[in-house]
């Protein structure tokens, strides 16, 4: 989900660029130093988890998975989904440079909120509970991104309103698919490994 | 696949790989504007001309390039396919009774315009160099310096958890894992996102406890040679020129 340079109004790209770069700073300020590496790390898996294609009927959809990006990092989702997004810019030529900002908030913001809804479900005491929780915020996050982009769109001028009722409903399909994936992926890292959730909170020492 | 995935970490050689990083990017970031800001079809047309220019300088693989400028999420091409008969205006032709305008169509082609040539010039600018390059010469452009050294471990991080999904793929082929629509499917990409979140947690505690042995502080020295020179003065007049040249085609 990257929107393009050219398309949005410039209140809209300052607009996201002032969000985003408050959202970044924000996360920086909980990235200790001895998380940095954790939080590159899980960045880099998150990066990697967006190459994975899902097949959808005849065609494919490949993954975003900020929902899991914001139950695992909280607020350091924002640097890090920035990161993902600059390199693909930069390097995949995916989405534009001005509209950095926008697709950054887009992204990172549903991550965020996810990570207060959810937090508090994903330490349920049952890994299945937990699993419930991980697929709502999961699917709630791209339920919001795509509200996102789609306020970009219409912010932006009246003849994108159809086109962005088209992204809200081109979405459902890749809510259903992130919610359960989301929910799958929290059962096996509760089982496995139960501090992934909290990491970024936890106080000291241990990253 | 790109340097990222690559391991690619060569500064790619030709005349734009010989400019300082920071110019490159400063310029990425001056064009963008100079090109976004234009409506012309005329000084869109001749910033796509600039950027094909910059891409050649750049010695980047002209055809490889090109695909990947072209590449837009399907989104967005259906928002370009559907501005004509949602923008109100002159009618040019109908489509199953759907009138096209004019005013819709110069729309697309000049997002469409904006969007390629946004992209290609930030692919010859700054998808040219390596990125720690990237990372370093962004640190010396004042980002801060946590979020450098995250862009850095991502970087150097995406290469091996690539190889380690590609391995944990190669494992569910061989059990006979065919990807369909279906809730198996979904469990189990969900099952090996999990693991991977799971391994890369793992990874990073190794190298954690690797790196405190060596002594690392929380920081790494982050070295650079930038300096500019009378190369990078006259590769900036040249790329401010053609900005300037693309905005007064569009005021004329």
């Amino acid at each position: 989900m990257h929107i393009v340079d050219g398309a949005l109004s410039a209140p809209v790209l300052v607009g996201g660029a002032v969000l985003a770069a408050a959202g970044i700073g924000l996360g920086l300020r909980r990235l200790t130093i001895e998380k940095i590496p954790a939080a590159g790390i899980l960045s880099a898996t998150f990066f990697v988890a967006s190459l994975i294609h899902v097949p959808v009927g005849p065609s494919s959809v490949h993954l975003i998975v900020n929902g899991l990006a914001g139950l695992v990092l909280g607020w350091a989702a924002f640097p890090a989904l920035f990161v993902g997004l600059l390199l693909q810019a930069v390097f995949f030529g995916f989405g534009g440079l001005l509209v950095l900002g926008v697709n950054t908030v887009a992204i990172a913001l549903p991550a965020v909120l996810v990570h207060y809804a959810c937090r508090r479900g994903i330490a349920a005491e049952s890994p299945h509970g937990a699993a419930i929780w991980g697929a709502v915020g999961g699917g709630a996050a791209i339920a919001l991104t795509a509200g996102a982009v789609a306020l970009a769109l219409a912010l932006s001028g009246a003849e994108f309103v159809p086109a962005a009722q088209l992204v809200l409903f081109a979405h459902l399909p890749v809510m259903a698919v992130e919610a359960l994936l989301s929910g799958a992926a929290v059962l096996l890292a509760r089982r496995v490994k139960p501090e992934l959730f909290g990491l970024m909170q936890a106080e000291a020492g241990h990253a | 696949m790109a340097a990222v995935l690559d391991g690619d970490d060569h500064d790619h050689a030709g005349p734009i790989g010989r400019v300082d990083p920071r110019a490159r990017i400063v310029a990425a970031v001056v064009f963008a504007v100079a090109v976004v800001s234009c409506r012309q079809p005329a000084a869109l047309g001749l910033g796509l001309g600039f950027a094909f220019a910059l891409m050649l300088l750049a010695r980047l693989p002209v055809a490889a390039t090109l695909r990947r400028m072209a590449a837009m999420d399907l989104f967005v091409v259906v928002m370009l396919l559907t501005l004509p008969f949602t923008m109100p205006g002159d009618v040019v032709f109908e489509l199953a009774g759907f009138p096209a305008s004019r005013q819709g169509l110069d729309r697309a082609l000049e997002i469409a315009l904006k969007a390629n040539a946004v992209v290609l010039a930030l692919l010859a600018l700054v998808g040219s160099m390596s990125p720690v390059t990237l990372g370093h010469a962004l640190h010396r452009l004042r980002l801060p310096a946590n979020l450098v050294h995250l862009l850095l471990f991502t970087v150097r991080y995406i290469d091996v958890l690539h190889q380690e999904y590609q391995r944990l793929r190669t494992a569910m082929t061989t059990r006979g894992f065919r990807p369909s629509t279906s809730l198996h499917t979904l469990r189990s990409f969900g099952y090996l996102v999990g693991m991977m979140l799971v391994r890369a947690l793992e990874r990073s505690e190794r190298i954690l406890a690797a790196m405190t042995c060596r002594g690392f502080a929380g920081t790494f020295p982050l070295f650079d040679d930038f300096r500019l020179g009378g190369r990078d003065w006259a590769f900036a007049a040249l790329v401010l020129s053609a900005c300037a040249m693309t905005v007064a085609v569009e005021m004329l």
